[in-house]
């Protein structure tokens, strides 16, 4: 039988899904904990741009899921999911989140890490604001939606498709070019 | 296994795990690692409690609805994780304040649950609003060369040293 097939048995398999979110999501509150990144400090630092940890994670985790997400591709093993998106939900929206971002001081991710560890302005504050915001986007989902979200929307646009070449034409470049940064940010002391 | 009880890893060794976990959820569960759609989900879910059933009927709930997930599970256990790796460096305790807020702004819990509450809720509504956050687009929108992703995540920085600089 087919390695593929197996693995495409699961996708649908509710239960069994609900068990491996739960298993995926340990080692990855696990990972950020030990990272440091589930830690105001550390993330404020990022912002200040005083400590690169966050930065120095992200990329890491980037070049890594990169390289090993187009290889399980290439061999068939899966789909990517790239997000849809427009200028006026990826650009006004990133904004937004920044804003609330450098508030809070940490991520919708990093947050129950930090929760996890004994936060209890990530618990009471935080989470609880963002549920609320959640919920009020969620009421004036319908009007933003005919009026902001969809300007200049490109879809489930990815470089590769936009520049019409193969993915590993893009990833390459992109993933020395990240190595190289992490080295720059290594070599400054940062 | 001592290296399980140290306060820290290396940021780059945590990078390659988490980008590795993002490969095994492709091949797992056909998804990428994100965080944000929990909250929506949960947020829809207290909704429900207090305003019952019609409020699935509402428009994005009906696009993500308020039941327990994937990615609801993923967040339960990035809290346990993180539980784990604290208790195993005794790291863990109970903080209102954490200290870099109390060098600026003082260490009154009020001041600090205000922002935080605050910060919560404008970053609620710009992850449903840009459609992810650090994970969903940062780490595993990035990941997948989406254009929307990358321009997500620039964004959350340039808003976030923007306003970081701005407050502190």
């Amino acid at each position: 039988m087919e390695i593929s097939k197996v693995f495409k048995g699961l996708h649908t398999r509710k239960g069994i899904q609900l068990v491996i979110g739960l298993l995926l999501g340990t080692p990855f509150g696990f990972l950020l904990q030990k990272g440091g990144v589930t830690r105001y400090d550390v993330i404020i630092g990022q912002l200040l741009l005083t400590d690169f940890t966050v930065v120095k994670v992200m990329l890491s985790a980037v070049v890594t899921g990169m390289i090993g997400a187009h290889l399980l591709r290439s061999f068939g093993l899966v789909t990517l999911h790239p997000k849809p998106g427009s200028l006026g939900s990826s650009v006004i929206g990133g904004l937004i989140f920044g804003v609330g971002f450098a508030l809070l001081g940490y991520c919708p991710g990093t947050i129950a890490g930090a929760v996890g560890q004994g936060s209890l302005d990530g618990l009471l504050g935080g989470m609880a604001g963002i549920l609320l915001g959640a919920g009020l986007f969620a009421q004036a989902y319908p009007k933003l939606d005919r009026s902001i979200l969809k300007r200049a929307d490109f879809g489930e646009l990815t470089f590769p498709q936009l520049f019409k070449v193969n993915p590993w034409i893009i990833v390459l470049p992109v993933a020395i070019g990240i190595v190289l940064l992490l080295l720059l940010i290594e070599k400054s002391g940062l | 296994m001592e290296w399980l009880s140290l306060k820290e890893w290396s940021p780059y060794l945590v990078g390659i795990g988490i980008g590795l976990l993002n490969c095994i959820a492709f091949l797992l569960s056909d998804k990428p690692l994100a965080c944000s759609t929990a909250y929506s989900r949960t947020s829809g879910m207290i909704e429900g409690l207090c305003l019952g059933p019609k409020v699935a009927d509402k428009a994005y709930y009906k696009k993500f609805p308020p039941t327990i997930e994937w990615d609801w599970m993923l967040v339960l256990g990035v809290i346990i994780g993180a539980f784990f790796s604290a208790m195993l460096s005794g790291q863990f305790h109970l903080e209102w304040v954490p200290a870099k807020w109390s060098l600026t702004f003082g260490n009154t819990p009020f001041v600090r649950w205000m922002a935080a509450f605050i910060g919560g809720i404008i970053m609620g509504i710009g992850a449903r609003w840009a459609g992810g956050c650090t994970s969903g687009h940062g780490i595993s929108g990035t990941l997948q060369l989406a254009v929307s992703s990358w321009l997500a995540a620039i964004c959350f920085f340039i808003g976030g040293i923007l306003t970081a600089m701005l407050i502190f």
